[in-house]
């Protein structure tokens, strides 16, 4: 049994391999997602120490569709709020035998932390301002459904870098497919840094450099949770951020525009496009789904 | 009359330029002669061949949490740590409970050391009261009841009128103020040093650039107020250049490193280990490099450790919720062999200097020889032997370090307080 912590330590083949599963998952056109066997008997433990809706709906749809028993623990209400470690939450949980965890935490690193010394496999839902690895591979296979390839792809990331989790772990996914990844947002949230993580990452100043000749736009939530200093005022933001319709043209005639959600309507991205022909956000979510299934095989198939 | 002599060992004390194999002898905690074939009316001998004697060490930098914090350390189990890194003298920093920023809180640190500690204790003085930054503390009383210098450790002094006010005094009492070189603003809600590694981890980042501009800003008010001032715990390659120009101008500015900043880098950190967290945090290999140069070619003045316990629980958290602090006085020596010894880049000579002579000149102690009628203070080490620290034994209340199971070549032998043997290795 093997836990899923980062995109950052998988090899490609890794990737190819939860992707080639994930797309035997995906229903058919109007049907819904398969009902399996494989992990009856086994109990998934959800661990949200921060909020979050569609991810964990879509671990708890994932667990219950692949024949395994969830239960669902989220931080307010429970010890934790009480003051109690994470360590010794998780001991406790632990005590209780679940095969797995899925957990969201807000902390960079919780879920690396704890799985050095528990025995049971983690999955990391989310950890901070890291990665989201799930995220990166429904992102990855939305973009396969429209392209059948990742590699040669130019790859527009826009808005909160610095904060993001879902940026790094697409980063990371992308470049080991050798897609280019142009990363763009408020200079203060866009550390340079973040071109030397991977091989192919490129930094842009405008929102109109990072889109041109793009095949895929990714926007990124304004994470206002997570800024200590708002580095520009909201108004500002959706002018010099924001997608807008006029900056489709700038992309390749077949773009596609993804959001990890939940979206700022207004913010950073405007209603005509997040409702255009080119949103994919809802395929997204759908896959979601399928690759969480396969995530949850492959913790359990090793 | 109790009398100890040291047998055979080779005896270096930089002060004097000595560098000889012969006895040592220390009478009513006095060095009594050094010489060959001392008289054996000795009421205790110590076989010190093949080793080095060297003056004790001095550690101007270190966390004994006592009073205040004892599930952490206590003056007395921190004075065993440090004696099991071969130091004869520590100097405590303030930030206990209540911090040491008035004569009482100095007086109960020495008495508590007298009474409990192995090694000799110095307590250094809060620069402000509460170390809040707001108002200085009564730092003339203190120095009557026993500080060596003042600092507002962990805790730097923000406002630079208060910084030069504090300075002034510290000229006319001749005190040297340490700062620990952080400006609060731009390293706020840091967990880690700020580049390529942070980004990657996603944890928040201190720049050196927030060390970096309170050095500047601290050298330029030394040098309008005449003042010592000595930089703490220095770790990145701009602030070792500015302390270099200062020094170039005859400035009276001097600096520390530890062991931990010039051994590993931000690279090196395991991730999410919170062993490696700490303040200044582990910076870029090409810092490293500066302090290990820095050491080297005198621009870095003594080495310190900035010992900081904390309980494993306190360190079993979520990266970003464990404290800043690693232990350190156990393997100063050691990691100071390995670095800067075996890697060819000090002598002797300077190795000792830069844990005696040169923290006693700094804080005006009255120690760091071996010159006949100093007190008996004397660290023996081995450069050869092997042995792997094992924090799980460490003589201190606390386990927080990133060198637990390293193998060392060299290390502290024994550790000599006033004429007495406090603590041996134990192969």
């Amino acid at each position: 049994m093997s836990s899923l912590l980062d995109i950052e330590s998988l090899t490609r083949h890794n990737i190819e391999a939860i992707l080639a599963r994930s797309a035997q998952f995906q229903p058919s056109p109007g049907g819904t997602f398969p009902r399996l066997d494989a992990l009856r008997g086994r109990t998934v433990v959800n661990l949200f120490f921060e909020s979050s809706t569609r991810t964990r709906i879509s671990f708890e749809i994932a667990t219950k569709r692949m024949g395994a028993d969830s239960v669902s623990i989220t931080a307010a209400g429970s010890s934790v709020a009480k003051g109690e470690s994470l360590m010794d939450t998780l001991n406790t949980l632990s005590a209780m035998r679940p095969d797995a965890i899925v957990m969201r935490h807000s902390a960079s690193g919780a879920p690396h932390f704890l799985s050095r010394y528990l025995p049971i496999p983690i999955v990391n839902a989310g950890d901070g301002t890291h990665e989201h690895p799930t995220q990166a591979l429904l992102d990855a296979l939305t973009i396969l459904d429209r392209f059948g390839r990742l590699e040669g792809l130019r790859v527009a990331i826009i808005g909160d870098i610095l904060h993001s989790r879902v940026a790094r772990s697409n980063v990371h996914l992308l470049s080991k497919f050798g897609a280019t990844v142009v990363l763009c947002g408020p200079a203060p949230l866009v550390p340079a840094e973040m071109a030397q993580i991977a091989p192919g990452v490129e930094i842009a100043n405008a929102i109109e450099a990072a889109i041109r000749d793009a095949d895929v736009i990714m926007m990124l939530r304004v994470q206002l949770e997570r800024l200590h200093e708002p580095p520009v005022s909201a108004n500002e933001y959706f002018r010099f951020f924001g997608l807008r319709p006029e900056h489709i043209e700038l992309a390749k005639p077949h773009v596609i525009v993804m959001h990890p959600g939940p979206m700022n309507r207004g913010r950073e991205i405007s209603s005509e496009v997040a409702d255009s022909q080119r949103s994919a956000i809802l395929n997204q979510v759908e896959n979601g789904v399928a690759v969480r299934m396969a995530v949850l095989e492959r913790v359990f198939s090793q | 009359m109790s009398r100890l002599v040291v047998r055979n060992g080779r005896i270096i004390d930089p002060a004097h330029n000595l560098d000889r194999i012969c006895d040592l002898a220390i009478e009513d905690g006095i060095i009594a002669a050094i010489g060959n074939d001392l008289a054996s009316n000795a009421s205790e001998e110590f076989d010190a061949s093949g080793a080095i004697v060297s003056p004790g060490f001095i550690d101007m930098h270190v966390h004994l949490r006592e009073p205040g914090f004892e599930h952490s350390e206590t003056i007395e189990t921190g004075s065993r740590a440090a004696a099991a890194g071969g130091f004869t003298s520590v100097c405590c920093m303030p930030n206990t409970l209540p911090i040491n920023d008035s004569a009482t809180v100095t007086s109960y640190i020495v008495d508590r050391a007298r009474r409990s500690a192995v090694v000799n204790v110095f307590p250094i003085g809060a620069i402000t009261k509460g170390s809040t930054g707001e108002e200085l503390s009564a730092i003339a009383s203190m120095k009557e009841a026993g500080i060596v210098a003042i600092s507002d450790d962990g805790r730097p002094v923000m406002n630079a009128r208060l910084v030069r006010r504090a300075m002034e005094f510290a000229r006319s009492l001749d005190l040297p103020l340490i700062q620990h070189c952080e400006d609060v603003d731009l390293s706020a809600g840091g967990d880690m040093h700020e580049g390529l590694e942070s980004i990657r981890l996603g944890l928040r980042g201190i720049s050196s650039c927030s060390e970096d501009v309170m050095v500047a800003r601290d050298i330029i008010l030394a040098e309008v107020t005449g003042a010592r001032y000595h930089v703490a715990h220095i770790s990145s390659r701009r602030s070792i250049e500015l302390v270099g120009d200062a020094k170039e101008r005859g400035s009276n500015v001097t600096a520390e490193a530890t062991p931990h900043h010039f051994s590993l880098a931000d690279a090196d950190m395991l991730p999410y280990d919170s062993a490696y967290k700490m303040k200044p945090p582990l910076r870029e290999h090409r810092d490293v490099e500066s302090v290990r140069n820095g050491v080297a070619d005198g621009t870095i003045d003594a080495i310190a450790t900035d010992h900081a316990p904390h309980p494993g629980d306190e360190k079993m958290q979520e990266f970003e919720r464990c404290p800043f602090g690693i232990i350190g006085l156990e393997t100063a020596l050691a990691l100071s062999l390995e670095q800067l010894y075996h890697a060819g880049r000090v002598n002797l000579a300077h190795l000792v200097r830069l844990f005696t002579s040169n923290p006693a000149r700094i804080l005006s102690l009255n120690r760091g020889t071996l010159q006949v009628g100093a007190p008996g203070d004397v660290t023996i080490f081995g450069l050869d032997h092997e042995w792997v620290y094992e924090a799980e034994k460490s003589a201190s209340k606390s386990r927080n370090t990133p060198f637990s199971g390293r193998l060392f070549r060299g290390g502290p032998l024994a550790t000599v307080v006033a004429g007495r043997i406090v603590w041996q290795f134990n192969r």
